[in-house]
């Protein structure tokens, strides 16, 4: 399963072990999301990650094989986690394996570029003035778009 | 025409609930269409639309753009824009 949700820490070591077990593997990116103790000059305590059970798998799903299509790869795992985090919690890991290094680099980049803005998850922050949900950023329009003219 | 409607995160608490079945008339055909249906309803709808910046939707979890057609049953789902990741 190249996609999986779930409320449990993730094992970033294991994962990557068990991807490069893969004797044609020259080259292992990964990326790790992890929760910062500030956001927008406000002090984060926790945040909880809702979700659209179903379309969340499908769009990972979607976005991975798009990237799939565009890069040599052998494998894309994606872990995203929901439910309550706290500062320092990692939230999403992603990990692409190819024979050389510019692949698995990019194939890395575009599925978190691609996640940020296509995949149903919504953050809500715990604050000092109180709970309020993360606003989207338009600078991550901006990195899904330079996909799109290449 | 009977939908299946979903409503998620601040749009979801805005209105107090998280899905229903809505029956609308033929003539609302696309996701356009049933937000403004939805809208003319009155409150909570008008406000949790109003106050959501730029309010998103999916048919049948997929992202849909505001001319996507509705057919019976689908399901029909109004989001703001994600922050996962």
């Amino acid at each position: 399963m190249v996609v999986r949700v779930q409320r449990e820490e993730f094992d970033v070591g294991a994962e990557i072990a068990k991807l490069r077990a893969d004797p044609r593997v020259g080259a292992v990116a990964s990326f790790v999301g992890v929760v910062r103790d500030v956001n927008d000059d406000a002090a984060v305590a926790a945040m909880t990650l809702e979700h659209y059970p179903g379309m969340t798998e499908k769009s990972l799903e979607a976005i991975v094989e798009q990237a799939r299509s565009r890069w040599n790869v052998y494998e894309i795992l994606v872990i995203h986690r929901i439910g309550e985090l706290r500062p320092t919690d990692p939230i999403v890991l992603v990990i692409v394996t190819s024979a050389h290094r510019g692949d698995a680099f990019a194939a890395c980049q575009f599925v978190m570029d691609y996640l940020k803005t296509d995949a149903p998850f919504w953050k809500k922050e715990a604050t000092p003035e109180g709970a309020r949900w993360v606003e989207a950023r338009d600078s991550d329009d901006a990195a899904r778009e330079r996909w799109e003219d290449k | 025409m009977k939908l299946q409607v979903r409503y998620f995160a601040a749009l979801r608490e805005r209105i107090g609930r998280s899905e229903e079945t809505v029956d609308v008339p033929e003539s609302v055909a696309t996701v356009s269409d049933l937000r403004r249906a939805l809208i003319a309803r009155g409150e909570p709808w008008t406000s949790a639309f109003a106050e959501t910046r730029r309010v998103r939707a999916a048919v049948d979890q997929v992202m849909a753009g505001d001319d996507a057609p509705l057919r019976e049953g689908v399901e029909v789902a109004f989001f703001p824009p994600v922050t996962g990741g």
